[in-house]
């Protein structure tokens, strides 16, 4: 098991890094010189040509990457153009606001998700099941803008139950923003929750066709305990990793999310950052949904390997 | 007589045996009139529209659906009909060049890495990985803000970021038949590379590729309506259903028919296309659980 973790991490390092470099190359072209918009649009020749000598702008490539990926590391990721703060707190704070809607998001369509799936399987092609795979089809590509314009009307102006804005204080507490962060994790979680439930589905199936499911039932265990200890073991697995690869699809219905519900989170401070074409909170918050992603994958890898054991082997 | 009849029946043209498939379920023939309808206004809008999609009139303006104005007016008075209409073209134009650039590059480079595999395939599936490492949109919007957002560059962006997708299902494909008995013999009789890629792999790879395409218009819709909500799609004058849901939100009280139409084309175009997508995978690949 070490070794594979190992290996898994390895890997997800490597990519990190090529991740990286993607970044960095495509936010050169940002249009604008970042000298000129320190300075903004009055500033000398010289004072321009002065900053970006030290800014390094007039480096090889090469070395401008490695001194911003060696900063970066270490946690040093400059300062805003626009506010002239450091980025890192910036970011951080807005981190932990999309994490708190994450978590939201993710304890809304796992479960359900999962139990619609199973429910789906067990009644397969009756009523149930046509309803659950019906209604999971026409959310799974639906525009996260455009269910919120089908849940802010519901409930908010017909049941009046929750807030139709979500711009919270920056620093509420979890407990304090959870009112604020129900309509736009319905809206986020309506996507993956139809993949999570046709993907659990169809493992479901697959599982309860196998002859240890039919050995268990012919040895006269309880439905429930087959199900629970025997079937979904194994009928999971797929589920995880539909989990981790929908994880950039969550990322961007958030960053959605937060513009339609004005979130304070990670997402709206990147579409902000590029508005002002900020280059260093753009590649910030770039990177750390990049790193996010990777992390997702990491743990799908590492659940999988605990749950599979013959995954360890290989 | 009763020869003749089998015959009848075999002979019966294959569009006809398709035609009855599709009208066996109900929810794909629902899609698929959905999706005829919309690429018929992308096809014919400009000839039907009753008024300019760009054109200003002030004093018209915000008025709600009427005989003249059957989907109601906007902010500077243009007909939201027309408007819908012509922004159906763009969202069919770009979603379809995009998903079949996607297709076409997965494809190819699936058959690459599946068939020959070894240290080829490991780092083109490595470099794929990289692509999907960085989410979608994410990687959308950096490339459209860095480089300018025009009709070609959202095309380019969406064909780019879907390739590891369909790589990934050719290749796993590839791999599964590339170990069937009537490969081996191909090889045997000593056939070239190129007829067994072509006859041999490719009429097996088809079926999942059309699944998968149809999966990528869905897909590519809902990206190019993300991207046009966060004002990255299409520029203006040329209406795109995301960015005009977006501007119309300040008016969302005053005058919802602004918002509500072309969010409800997006939802039913989405919607149909996804429908028409399921009904493929159950005709083309008959075996999948996650098929029924």
């Amino acid at each position: 098991m070490a070794t594979y973790i190992l290996r898994r991490f390895g890997s997800i390092l490597v990519i990190v890094f090529l991740a990286s470099l993607i970044i960095f190359s495509i936010t050169q072209f940002l249009p604008g010189d970042v000298a000129q918009l320190v300075l903004g649009q009055f500033a000398t020749e010289e004072a321009i040509a002065n900053l970006r000598e030290e800014y390094g702008l007039n480096n090889p490539f090469y070395i401008q990457y490695l001194d911003w990926a060696v900063n970066f590391v270490q946690g040093d990721w400059g300062n805003s153009l626009v506010s002239r703060m450091p980025v890192f707190p910036m970011v951080m704070s807005r981190l932990r606001n999309s994490a708190m809607l994450a978590v939201v998001v993710l304890m809304l369509y796992v479960p359900f998700g999962i139990l619609l799936g199973v429910l789906a399987a067990l009644k397969r092609d009756k009523w149930p099941d046509q309803i659950i795979t019906t209604i999971s089809m026409m959310f799974v590509a639906l525009p996260v803008f455009v269910s919120s314009l089908l849940l802010i009307p519901l409930f908010c102006h017909f049941l009046g139950w929750l807030p139709a804005n979500s711009s919270i204080l920056p620093d509420s507490t979890f407990g304090e923003a959870l009112p604020y962060l129900i309509l736009p994790a319905i809206a986020v979680a309506l996507n993956s929750l139809g993949y999570v439930a046709r993907m659990t589905r169809a493992g479901t199936i697959d599982v309860l066709r196998t002859d240890y499911v039919r050995a268990a039932y012919l040895k006269g265990l309880p439905r429930r305990q087959v199900l629970v200890r025997h079937a979904l073991r194994n009928a999971l697995l797929p589920t995880i990793t539909i989990i981790a690869m929908d994880a950039g699809m969550m990322i961007g219905g958030m960053l959605v999310a937060e513009v339609v519900f004005g979130y304070p989170g990670l997402g709206r401070l990147l579409l902000y950052g590029m508005q002002n074409q900020d280059l260093p909170l753009i590649q910030a918050c770039s990177m750390v949904a990049v790193a996010l992603l990777c992390l997702a994958n990491l743990i799908a890898d590492l659940l999988y390997g605990l749950l599979n054991p013959r995954i360890r082997v290989k | 007589m009763a020869t003749m009849q089998i015959n009848q029946e075999y002979i019966q043209p294959k569009y006809l045996a398709i035609w009855k498939k599709v009208r066996r379920n109900l929810l794909t023939t629902i899609g698929f009139f959905v999706v005829v309808l919309f690429l018929l206004s992308a096809v014919v809008g400009p000839l039907v529209v009753p008024y300019d999609y760009a054109e200003q009139n002030i004093e018209q303006r915000l008025q709600s659906p009427s005989v003249d104005h059957i989907f109601g007016t906007d902010e500077f008075g243009r007909d939201v009909f027309s408007r819908v209409v012509m922004g159906s073209r763009s969202v069919c134009v770009i979603a379809g060049t995009g998903a079949a650039l996607a297709v076409i590059f997965g494809l190819v480079i699936g058959l690459i890495a599946g068939y020959w595999g070894g240290l080829l395939d490991d780092v083109i599936m490595r470099l794929m990985e990289v692509m999907m490492s960085i989410p979608g949109l994410l990687l959308a919007m950096l490339v459209l803000f860095s480089l300018g957002s025009s009709f070609y560059s959202v095309i380019l962006v969406v064909g780019f970021m879907y390739i590891p997708v369909v790589t990934r299902v050719v290749r796993s494909v590839v791999l599964d038949i590339k170990t069937r008995a009537f490969i081996e013999a191909a090889k045997l009789r000593g056939e070239s590379i190129r007829y067994i890629l072509m006859r041999e792999v490719l009429p097996n790879v088809l079926p999942h590729l059309a699944v998968e395409a149809s999966m990528r218009f869905v897909y590519a819709i809902f990206m190019v309506a993300s991207l046009g909500f966060l004002g990255l799609g299409v520029q203006p004058p040329t209406p795109d259903w995301g960015f005009m849901v977006s501007e119309a939100r300040p008016f969302y009280n005053n005058a919802p028919w602004i918002i509500f139409f072309p969010a409800a084309s997006i939802a039913i175009l989405v919607v149909g296309v996804s429908f028409v997508s399921d009904g493929l995978r159950k005709m083309l690949l008959p075996g999948g659980v996650s098929s029924d």
